[in-house]
């Protein structure tokens, strides 16, 4: 189907393109951006005045509840809150029940999500079988099944021998290793960063040499596997300084960073907030400025949901005793463009960390407003401006950090491949 | 900043933490106290100030002293008493700990007395709590124990008169204890000039200094010239963390003795929040010496507790 988007503030984060102008889609591909093909006849035309037409969003990390939560539904709900959040691409985690270490699985979490025809969805496999930190899973056929990297999530490894072993066979087939850098003997116990908050509130700390532990030993063991290795959700400068350090050095590292900790630090724990319980913790507000920092510089090439739907039973506990996570879907772009405009950066370099850069990271054409490329897009209402409540969101997740407060930004339409995936109501305008 | 032990009149309606509560009040409760123990010495034992109401004790995590402090202030209070043990039987029932908390409230509870094993378990019972019901935190994880504290103020204060020329040392195992937290705040707020946290540094809590007290590492050095030392219990499970080697070097080097207190002032008190492990943060010379004021922190502490549920009920709706 051929559609147009009509006089759209195009914003091309891969070419840095922030203009006013049409983009022209068919056969679920970009087909002309400011000037269409001669012959173009719309089939429909999208009125995109006021709005911004963004490549869709690509979420890095997002869990979806399935396997393991089919009864309820939950893939559908998770997709549904994606594409209303603008995004049309993404990675779902493997810390499912059970987790996706086996081939089947990997295509039946895809052909449900396909057939649902919203978000992409991408699998990443588990490291190790069932997660328990032991034995390397198939890599090179879940590979062939459709995952596209290879994670732990929170779950430590055995020791250092499997770490190494399972760079080493990664390296072989070139795939890409996940890591949340976290060494699970000095966090053990811990739900919040060993500073000054966790001192006044007497919660276990999570020391930050937790993190930096775990990234120095990877990158010893990255120089001698040749691994390509992609860091989860760094939290600490010191750690943002070593893979600064080791990427100045030649090797294949990357990194991520979750948008709570882009915003938040300890200090919003407040009086034991258990919305703030978050893996990794909340940091510094030192930690926190390093991110923004390491947003600008490159060091982090990409901000992720970390999207964790958590029910009211396993939230509305002591904070020690709450689940670690916040939904975030929805409000990956409208955080992303606050953090933009408090920290002056420029609405393409701010949009590429949800775009082109997981893309490239990713190897997807998408991520890029170019003739060519898969018409995944996402077009805001930069002015639009909306409460977060358990109301507004469509993840079956409410428990967020951000609850209550004002955003501005809203998505108003998401296409995937070229069809619509996503309208906003009406009255929500 | 918010404070949810506050109403909007600056009134007590809960009692969570000695952070944040202003001089005011402490020394409130502080006075209310002292006026039931003058009536206790005078024979007046029993009073009516929770008359009719409901008081649930609930302890989430053992404790036998405490409860039963609560209780009898509760008692000499008038209160209708109801305590409960509920350790982790009930949450392993699959009952949250809100659950619990909405089910006794329907049972006509205007008070919870809360211990919990985690850290700012009663800040949650609080918020969640209908308006007029009062919280009050006896003891939370590694966060809080403020009518331990407060009952460590109101010794002080019978001793030593006031806190405005007073050094003050907390001796041991800092990291894990909501007593020394709540006791420094406490003396922070109620203007006691030099504080003294001493320890190894296994045992103290990153950037303790910001809460506005002295790091020492030598004990002989931080009990110098001191007119308070309090003594932390050490718990028997430290030595297996890897945060200390053993009991007997932790008594060599940071346990109270004779010789060790005689370097501080003339006439300091020592105290210590119980239950005491004698020969490991305290030695028995100083536990039953002529400066301990042990004994008279627990007969305190009923007259403390009386004066926080008092005025507790005291604050408009």
């Amino acid at each position: 189907m051929n559609v147009l988007i009509h006089n759209g503030r195009l914003v091309d984060p891969a070419s840095g393109l922030d203009t006013v102008g049409d983009l022209f889609v068919a056969d679920g591909r970009i087909v002309g951006v400011g000037r269409g093909p001669a012959d173009f006849k719309p089939a429909q035309t999208i009125d995109a005045a006021g709005l911004v037409v963004m490549p869709g969003i690509v979420d890095l990390a997002a869990r979806l509840g399935e396997p393991g939560g089919e009864h309820k539904n939950k893939l559908q709900a998770e997709l549904k809150a994606a594409v209303a959040g603008g995004v049309t691409t993404l990675c779902a985690m493997p810390d499912t029940k059970p987790a996706l270490d086996e081939p089947g699985l990997v295509q039946m979490i895809k052909q449900r999500a396909d057939a649902l025809g919203l978000t992409k969805v991408l699998p990443l496999g588990a490291l190790t079988r069932g997660l328990e930190g032991n034995e390397l899973t198939e890599f090179a056929k879940l590979r062939e099944a459709g995952c596209v990297a290879f994670s732990q999530a929170d779950a430590p490894l055995a020791d250092n021998r499997v770490l190494f072993r399972a760079m080493q066979y990664a390296a072989t087939y070139d795939i890409t290793l996940r890591l949340r850098p976290q060494d699970v003997r000095l966090a053990s116990g811990g739900v919040a960063h060993d500073g000054q908050v966790a001192t006044r509130l007497g919660l276990p700390a999570i020391p930050a040499v937790a993190e930096t532990v775990a990234i120095s030993t990877i990158v010893i063991l990255m120089k001698d596997s040749g691994a390509r290795i992609h860091l989860e959700r760094v939290s600490t400068r010191e750690g943002l300084e070593m893979i600064a350090a080791a990427r100045a050095y030649g090797l294949k590292l990357s990194c991520d960073v979750s948008i709570n900790h882009v915003h938040l630090a300890d200090i919003d724990i407040g009086y034991f907030d258990s919305n703030m319980r978050l893996s990794p913790p909340l940091r510094s507000l030192s930690d926190r400025d390093a991110i923004q920092q390491g947003l600008v510089d490159g060091t982090i090439a990409a901000i992720c949901s970390d999207h964790t739907p958590v029910g009211n039973d396993d939230k509305l506990l002591p904070f020690g005793e709450a689940k670690p996570g916040a939904t975030g879907l929805e409000l990956l772009l409208p955080l992303v463009l606050g953090w933009a405009e408090q920290k002056h950066v420029p609405l393409p370099q701010a949009l590429a960390r949800i775009t082109s850069e997981p893309a490239a990271l990713l190897g997807l054409e998408a991520g890029q407003l170019k003739v060519g490329a898969p018409a995944d897009l996402c077009l805001f209402d930069p002015n639009q401006h909306w409460r977060v409540t358990p109301e507004t969101l469509r993840s079956s997740g409410k428990h967020t950090p951000f609850v209550g407060m004002e955003l501005r930004g809203r998505v108003r339409h998401t296409l995937v491949d070229g069809r619509i995936a996503y309208t906003a109501e009406p009255s929500a305008a | 900043m918010y404070n949810p032990q506050l109403n909007s009149h600056g009134e007590l309606i809960h009692l969570l933490s000695t952070e944040g509560l202003p001089a005011r009040i402490l020394r409130q409760i502080l006075d209310k106290a002292a006026g039931y123990v003058a009536a206790g010495e005078a024979g007046e034992k029993k009073h009516t100030d929770l008359a009719g109401k409901s008081v649930f004790n609930l302890f989430f995590e053992n404790s036998t002293r405490t409860r039963t402090t609560f209780e009898i202030a509760q008692k000499r209070l008038s209160a209708d008493v109801h305590s409960l043990n509920i350790q982790a039987s009930s949450t392993a029932k699959g009952e949250t700990l809100l659950d619990t908390i909405h089910n006794l409230e329907a049972m006509g509870a205007d008070m919870f007395v809360v211990r919990h094993a985690e850290s700012g378990a009663p800040f949650l019972i609080a918020k969640h709590v209908r308006p007029g019901v009062a919280v009050v935190n006896a003891g939370d994880g590694r966060h809080a124990h403020p009518t331990q504290a407060l009952l460590d103020m109101y010794t002080i204060r019978h001793f030593k008169g006031d806190f405005q020329n007073l050094r003050v040392a907390i001796v041991g195992d800092i990291l894990h204890s909501r007593v020394a937290r709540s006791q420094i705040h406490a003396l922070t707020t109620l203007g006691c000039p030099e504080l003294r946290v001493i320890g190894p540094k296994t045992l103290l809590p990153r950037d303790v200094e910001q809460l506005g007290v002295r790091v020492f590492h030598d004990l002989k050095e931080g009990l110098r010239d001191v007119d308070v030392v309090i003594a932390l219990r050490l718990q028997n499970e430290r030595m297996n963390g890897a945060l200390l080697p053993s009991a007997n070097e932790f008594n060599q080097f940071y346990g109270l003795s004779r010789e060790k207190l005689a370097l501080a002032a003339p006439g300091a008190i020592v105290m210590h929040p119980g239950p005491m492990n004698r020969g490991v943060e305290i030695d028995s010379a100083v536990a039953d010496g002529p400066q301990s004021v042990i004994l008279d922190q627990v007969t305190f502490g009923i007259a403390v507790r009386m004066a926080v549920m008092s005025t507790l009920s005291e604050a408009r709706a």
